[in-house]
């Protein structure tokens, strides 16, 4: 082994915080992940990766981050595939991408045929209207405080209501409303600094 | 049935691409495909979906495989997982590549300070529609106001108010 190939290893090594993840410890990671994260995964997920797994370090994980809060697409799925693919190329996001939705899909289908079996039922119909009920009220409040930061802007909040008339009032589909409404919305934005 | 498929491909795997913000931004298109066009379910059978996938663990998009098994049982829980998480992974990982290279290009900034508020704009009509759908007598419209506010001043876990919603529900009062 020459000089330069040691210190190459040596310097890819110093880049990475721990041994990296193997495919199969990718797919547990996330699958723990999916099953306990309740009501957010995202705190969670910082926790496993960052001072448990020691994956990433505290630069690269919000580098990551930042680059899947801006695609389409849950960011914590997105997030599981951009590290399963940056550790172990395609086999790795895929590991992790399934490990994640694994067991809240299956929660989510046995909570679903429990629906189903006891629809007619009127208390188990009551209670389910209760959680309906509840979960849209976690929505509003979600949407109040993401409202809050720019209510006193006037550019971003007109744009915010444009958007929450056309879809939520005026029911228009989404694709040509996004194509047209985005690009103004980043254009409005970049060109008249409120 | 392959129809069906077919029709529950097309209309997730453009959503996967649409739903810029997370899920929640998508709900709205997606109550209006298969409530409005399709008529796979009532705007109440959607709500009540959608609530089911709150009380799930895991990412927030669960709503999307209930859908799918709903409409066409396990095939569409295949399909519609495979069209919703498909596309946008494939893009994530395309864009994985470029990232470095635009790292500390200020458009990027721009970009992302620029879709806020459509965020909150399209977050705020699922709440709209979704709030609509699931509050039809005075007692559930109580419930909901009650949670979003204990929601919005506290820091009380979700599951629990999810379950106060639930009992409260059971109790029936206002219902009728």
């Amino acid at each position: 082994m020459t000089i330069e190939s040691i210190a190459t290893l040596e310097n890819s090594a110093s880049k990475v915080p721990s041994p990296l993840p193997s495919t199969r410890e990718l797919f547990v990671g996330f699958l723990t992940l999916g099953m306990i994260g309740f009501g957010g995964v995202l705190p969670l997920a910082r926790r496993m990766i960052v001072e448990q797994r020691r994956w990433l370090t505290p630069a690269q994980f919000t580098d990551m981050l930042g680059l899947c809060q801006c695609l389409p697409g849950g960011n914590i799925i997105n997030l599981s595939v951009a590290i399963g693919l940056h550790f172990r190329g395609v086999a790795g996001a895929l590991a992790s991408l399934l490990g994640l939705i694994a067991a809240p899909s299956a929660v989510v289908i046995a909570l679903g045929v429990i629906y189903q079996r006891f629809q007619d039922n009127p208390s188990v119909q009551h209670l389910f209207a209760g959680l309906a009920a509840a979960a849209s009220g976690l929505l509003i409040a979600m949407a109040l405080k993401m409202l809050m930061p720019i209510l006193k802007k006037p550019l971003p909040l007109l744009i915010a209501c444009l958007f929450f008339v056309s879809i939520g009032l005026l029911r228009l589909p989404l694709l040509p409303t996004m194509l047209i409404l985005a690009p103004l919305s980043i254009i409005a934005i970049w060109k008249l600094p409120s | 049935m392959s129809d069906t498929l077919l029709a529950l491909a097309t209309i997730f795997s453009q959503l996967s691409l649409l739903a810029f913000g997370g899920g929640n931004t998508i709900l709205p298109e997606m109550q209006r495909q298969v409530v409005d066009i399709h008529h796979w379910m009532s705007p109440q059978e959607f709500s009540a979906m959608f609530a089911l996938a709150q009380a799930a663990p895991g990412p927030n998009m669960m709503v999307v495989t209930l859908v799918g098994w709903h409409v066409a049982g396990w095939p569409g829980v295949l399909v519609t997982s495979l069209a919703k998480f498909g596309p946008s992974s494939i893009l994530t990982g395309v864009i994985l590549h470029l990232w470095q290279r635009f790292k500390d290009k200020p458009w990027r900034a721009t970009i992302q300070v620029g879709m806020v508020p459509m965020t909150v704009g399209l977050v705020g009509a699922s709440a709209a529609l979704i709030t609509e759908a699931s509050t039809r007598t005075w007692g559930l419209a109580v419930i909901a106001a009650v949670c979003a506010l204990i929601a919005y001043k506290s820091k009380v876990h979700p599951l629990w108010i999810l379950a106060a919603g639930a009992l409260l529900g059971l109790s029936g009062i206002g219902q009728v």
